[in-house]
């Protein structure tokens, strides 16, 4: 029997799987395995570190560390008359905060903008958040579906320019970790902080680089190679990094909420930083 | 090792169809086509089953073992336990012809469509020259055999039949991309193409295709994130876009 069931647990296949030409078949898929395991991992895990981003960037507290110059990559450039002084490196621009406003306001938009419109997160709502499709071979619940064509989706072609202004906010973050090397009397110093922001860093870098416009700007673009040895080479460099651009996006979530993990208990006197020299 | 196994085959044709039980011996080393034929041979003379070289080769065994697209000839029976019930179920994403074949027409209709190779303007045949690192791309994409797995697991088309019209299906946005990487392809409306014929902003890009090509093409990140980073440079940056009226240069 065709599936025509819209209403209840059983989602509408009458569109695709149990339309009237294909194998009469009622399941809506009839794999075997845990396929549900992954999307509701990915969707549990997204889930937990958007509320932990929101619940610490809207307290606006702990997230810098006088001391040895530590501030959370949540909340830099920190540009708020709100914010400690010490933390203020690219001046001031902005009044006080009002309550609940994160302090990195100007560019936690254009972070999000690259996540959500970064093609690997892009599969992973798709598939979690939307189940457009849950798993291979699973019947989607939706009766229409026009992909990245129409208003607001079309809008994921313009990832190529939250790619640059990651590398800024890249920069801006490489710039806070060299602070970090900063010692109690104000000279140089390395503590476990500066070690996991150096880290973090690299990892951002390596996130960044790995991205499939920034392997298309670099080089994929091309049509000969030959004629362009050194794009080449570039490009090579960063496939590679593509590969594991995956892996990339989730370590850097992990290395981003360690950091501001980090910092935030040190900032709030719950853990005394370890220091390695000065 | 030989045991009899529990299968379960979908037999029908577009009138209606079920899945029918049938225990059959199973020996060390077959594959799933293996069986397939075994019950033919013994239980059910008449079953349809379309095959050719037994080697994951010729692409034409395409069916779903427990509810995934696979090659029946390079599925192991030793992937399953031998009390698991193995389910045999022709390609869910096309019209069911008979048994576990089916009408992979669509494919073709979508392949006449892509405009064939350009040769580059004066430049005699046989005076072709390419370098190896301009061709090596598009070579990945040559290892299709068009087994249409990827066309089969595709969303777009398997849970929406209505988007067929408008959606040429993962192979055939990789046959895009390789024309588009060609260094000699002479055409330079290729990305144009893709978006506007073969709808490749219906892709979500969520890789189910890569999941299922035997010949482990890495269709989605090498053959259409890249076209679709070509698409967003002529049609969706405005960057690029004065670029070109400034200099008026194609592309
Ligand atoms: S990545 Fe795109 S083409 Fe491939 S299966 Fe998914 S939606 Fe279809
Ligand atoms: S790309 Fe892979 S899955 Fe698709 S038809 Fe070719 S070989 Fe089969
Ligand atoms: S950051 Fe993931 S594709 Fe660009
Ligand atoms: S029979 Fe040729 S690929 Fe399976």
């Amino acid at each position: 029997m065709a599936q025509t069931d819209v209403g209840g647990s059983a989602p509408d296949t009458a569109s695709g799987v149990g339309s009237p030409t294909r194998a009469r078949i009622a399941a809506r898929t009839l794999r075997t395995d845990r396929w549900w395991v992954e999307p509701a991992l990915t969707f549990t895990l997204l889930c937990l570190w958007l509320l932990y981003a929101l619940i610490r960037t809207a307290s606006q507290r702990a997230y810098f560390v006088a001391e040895y110059h530590y501030l959370s990559p949540f909340s830099s450039p920190c540009l708020t008359a709100s914010c400690d002084p010490a933390a203020r490196d690219f001046g001031t621009w902005f009044g006080k905060f009002p309550p609940f406003v994160p302090f990195g306001l100007l560019v936690l938009p254009f972070l999000l903008g690259f996540r959500l419109t970064c093609y690997y997160y892009r599969k992973a709502y798709y598939r979690s958040f939307w189940l457009s499709p849950p798993a291979c071979a699973v019947a989607e619940p939706h009766a229409t579906y026009t992909g990245e064509t129409k208003f607001p989706l079309i809008m994921q072609n313009l990832h190529r320019y939250f790619f640059f202004a990651a590398i800024i906010v890249s920069l801006v973050n490489t710039f806070d970790a060299v602070k970090a090397f900063h010692g109690k009397d104000g000279g140089f110093g390395i503590g476990l902080g500066t070690i996991i922001m150096v880290a973090n860093v690299v990892l951002l870098w390596a996130y960044t680089a790995s991205c499939h416009s920034c392997r298309h700007l670099i080089g994929g673009r091309l049509r000969h190679f030959s004629k362009h040895p050194v794009r080449y080479k570039l490009w090579t460099q960063v496939s590679r990094l593509n590969t594991r651009h995956m892996q990339l996006a989730w370590t850097t979530l992990a290395s981003l909420l360690v950091t501001d993990a980090y910092i935030g208990l040190v900032a709030s006197g719950h853990l005394t930083d370890l220091r390695l020299f000065n | 090792m030989t045991y009899d196994a529990h299968f379960r085959v979908w037999r029908g044709d577009q009138e209606g169809g079920d899945l029918v039980d049938y225990t059959v011996e199973v020996n060390e080393g077959e594959v799933v086509l293996d069986i397939i034929h075994r019950i033919q041979a013994t239980q059910a003379g008449d079953l349809a089953v379309r095959w050719n070289c037994k080697a994951g080769k010729c692409g034409s065994c395409s069916a779903e073992v427990n509810g995934r697209p696979r090659l029946m000839c390079m599925t192991r029976m030793s992937t399953y336990a031998a009390d698991e019930t193995v389910t045999v179920t022709p390609l869910r994403a096309f019209p069911v012809t008979k048994d576990l074949v089916t009408d992979v027409s669509y494919n073709y209709a979508k392949a006449r469509q892509i405009p064939a190779f350009a040769p580059p303007v004066g430049v005699a045949p046989g005076e072709y020259r390419m370098q190896q690192v301009d061709v090596e791309r598009s070579q990945e994409f040559r290892k299709c055999i068009e087994c249409f797995l990827c066309q089969d697991t595709c969303h777009v088309v398997r849970d929406h039949e209505d988007n067929k019209e408008a959606f040429a299906g993962p192979r055939f946005l990789i046959r895009a991309a390789e024309l588009d990487m060609h260094p000699l392809d002479a055409r330079d409306d290729r990305a144009d193409f893709a978006r506007d014929e073969q709808g490749i902003g219906m892709c979500n890009i969520t890789k189910c295709c890569t999941e299922v090509c035997p010949e482990h093409i890495k269709i989605t990140d090498n053959g259409i994130i890249p076209m679709k980073e070509r698409v967003a440079d002529r049609r969706y940056d405005p960057v690029r876009w004065l670029g070109r009226t400034i200099t008026r240069r194609k592309a």
